[in-house]
């Protein structure tokens, strides 16, 4: 996925530059192709990095980001020292393990099950279900879960309420906080996570199957040895780059989930960022708290990676 | 003993699929349920709802929900933009990924690999929130409907999807009998690879429209000052998720116990009017995906191929 593996560097840069210069007029017309992605990555994407130095600077908006003063490492010794670091940076692994660990193998296995079902329609009928919640905006899904677990008049209470156990108050819980964030985003992401091992299972040669039945395979044996085989290097190139976003806990969904009596269970680095730069106006320490972010999933990403490719020869790059 | 217990495995073909069914309709339901119940909410009396009377369908019909959201006038207003915003977004997107997708498709392009490190470095490594909100701002496209349409003009992984398309599907023969017949790249893309890209082009068009219609935080960062150019997702975000007041009040403490009463009352019509809420802006996508659920398959497909 997303490799440039096995392209050389382009040969035309290696002959003469007559040669490359004639090539370069041949194509012209590609790179008016080209031009506003360009535009649009260099503009929108790679100017802003500039923009990363105010992390080693005291910004003053009325002196530009060249402008303003250095300040080395300041704004990073302050995060290291500040009460939320540590905060922060175990809500944030809390959240991404756990969804990790819970909703990385849901899908293959749905997959793997739903692939056994014969009968297509009732197969197409759950597959199309479950692609559903898929469809379903963050700020929807987020006021469902409060509108469930409200301890008054949701569902889930009432149903608790039921078995003799009193009302939960889910969204004030630090302890249940990483529950309702997990268990959610299996809810919504199941079927559409399984769609990729679905369709690489759909690719499984039938006459292996077939021959594994003729030798007395059952079906979980043709399952472990057949069809999760296939699987193996899809679900390496999604685990990579699922540790790769270890701290990419996105602050999309966790800044709707939070109250005042879960703050301590839900605030993620990415939210943290957003109340230090938007709405504290602390530009520099958002930026510098962002950096640190992305310079720890970088070094991740490679590691793993590196890890990858020696252990079971597949990777990103 | 070990020969029966094994025996109990080979032949468990039947137990296997038992606990498979169970597990699939567990899936099923688990799924649709609270679907379900949101759209039967919506259609009940807030009281049955809240006292756990209404479990499936609705109780006590009322349209009572909807003649508030009808009334509601920001909720249309946010409809408005959004669709604008999923509309001419989604075209734009369009029009920058599908050129760019193929000119990175032909061989002949010089700097391919390049050009192709430039896209894919932004998918690991950007400037991250402040430096681009700056950016923005440094442009003068701050509270402006354009910083919303162009934003993420192009996602690499899309224009990776639509790359590998092109350079997978349409073969070779066919760029060269249209060079032969005259025709130069502008003519190759638009009369030949546009025309025979109808699963691609669906495929992105839903990625991105999907990205379009749910999208709220750029919003709520972009548009803090234009009101009236939000998107729904941050009415419904004011509607939906910072009206908890019932909840909130009584957590506080201090106040009466028919306070409390009279605030969980309103609580009840608060909520029957979020549960239609919900109702009327879901409708649109989970009407449209299932008549294009067969080309999703083929587009996670595409992006995941290893050259």
């Amino acid at each position: 996925m997303f490799s440039v593996k096995g392209t050389r560097i382009s040969p035309a840069g290696k002959r003469g530059g007559k040669r490359s210069f004639r090539n370069l007029l041949k194509c012209w017309q590609l790179y008016v192709f080209l031009l506003p992605a360009l535009l649009y990555i260099i503009l929108f994407v790679y100017k802003p990095m500039y923009g990363i130095l105010i992390a080693f600077k005291d910004f003053r908006i009325g002196d530009g980001i060249w402008g303003s003063e250095w300040v080395g490492m300041e704004n990073f010794q302050r995060l290291f020292d500040s009460y939320w670091f540590p905060v922060i940076l175990k809500n944030t692994l809390t959240l991404s393990l756990l969804s990790l660990v819970v909703g990385f193998p849901l899908p293959i296995i749905f997959a793997l099950l739903l692939n056994e079902l014969r009968w297509k329609k009732v197969r197409n009928a759950i597959q199309t279900v479950s692609y559903a919640p898929h469809f379903i905006s963050t700020v929807v899904i987020c006021s469902m879960i409060m509108l469930f677990l409200s301890p008054s008049s949701g569902i889930v209470n009432h149903f608790l309420n039921l078995l003799g156990i009193d009302s939960v108050y889910f969204m004030q819980d630090t302890g249940l906080f990483k529950w309702v964030y997990v268990l959610s985003g299996v809810w919504q992401g199941l079927g559409w996570s399984s769609i990729i091992y679905s369709a690489a299972l759909s690719g499984v040669d039938r006459n292996l199957l077939e021959a594994a039945q003729i030798d007395g395979a059952s079906r979980i044996q043709r399952i472990i040895h057949v069809n999760i085989p296939v699987l193996v290097p899809t679900m390496m190139v999604l685990l990579i780059l699922q540790c790769g976003s270890l701290l990419g806990v996105g602050y999309e969904k966790v800044y709707l989930l939070q109250t005042d009596a879960n703050i301590t269970a839900s605030e993620v680095i990415s939210t943290y960022v957003y109340k230090m730069g938007l709405i504290e106006a602390d530009f520099s320490f958002s930026t510098a708290v962002n950096l640190f972010n992305s310079v720890v999933n970088s070094v991740i990403l490679i590691v793993v990676n590196f890890l990858s490719n020696r252990v079971t020869k597949n990777g990103l790059w | 003993m070990k020969t029966r217990k094994r025996n109990f495995w080979f032949n468990g073909d039947k137990v296997f699929m038992g606990i498979s069914y169970v597990a699939l309709a567990l899936v099923f339901v688990l799924t649709l349920y609270p679907m379900i119940f949101v759209l039967s909410a919506s259609f009940s009396d807030p009281g049955a709802v809240s006292s756990g009377e209404m479990v499936l369908f609705p109780k006590e019909f009322t349209l009572e929900g909807y003649r508030y959201i009808l009334k509601y006038n920001e909720i249309w207003l946010g409809y408005a933009n959004t669709i604008f915003y999923t509309l001419v977004g989604t075209f734009i997107n369009l029009a920058v990924t599908l050129p760019a997708a193929y000119a990175l498709s032909r061989k002949e392009l010089v700097g391919r690999n390049l050009i192709l490190f430039l896209f894919m470095f932004t998918m690991y490594f950007s400037g991250g929130l402040i430096p681009s909100y700056l950016n923005a701002n440094s442009f003068g496209l701050v509270n402006t409907r354009t910083f919303v349409l162009i934003n993420g003009a192009v996602s690499v992984y899309n224009l990776i999807v639509a790359r590998t398309f092109f350079s997978s599907t349409i073969p070779e023969q066919l760029h060269e009998a249209a060079r032969i017949d005259g025709a130069d790249m502008f003519k190759d893309f638009f009369k030949i690879v546009l025309p025979l890209s109808k699963p691609v082009i669906v495929v992105l068009a839903l990625y991105y429209g999907v990205g379009h219609w749910n999208e709220y935080f750029t919003s709520m960062i972009y548009l803090a000052k234009r009101r009236e150019a939000w998107p729904l997702q941050l009415f419904l975000k004011e509607i939906l998720i910072q009206g908890q007041f019932a909840e909130s009040a009584l957590m506080a403490g201090g106040l009466s116990t028919e306070e409390i009463a009279y605030l969980f009352k309103q609580a009840d019509t608060a909520n029957m009017v979020k549960y239609g809420v919900i109702v009327v802006s879901v409708v649109p996508m989970l009407a449209i995906y299932p008549w294009l659920q067969k080309y999703f398959a083929q587009g996670v497909m595409l992006g995941a191929v290893k050259e």
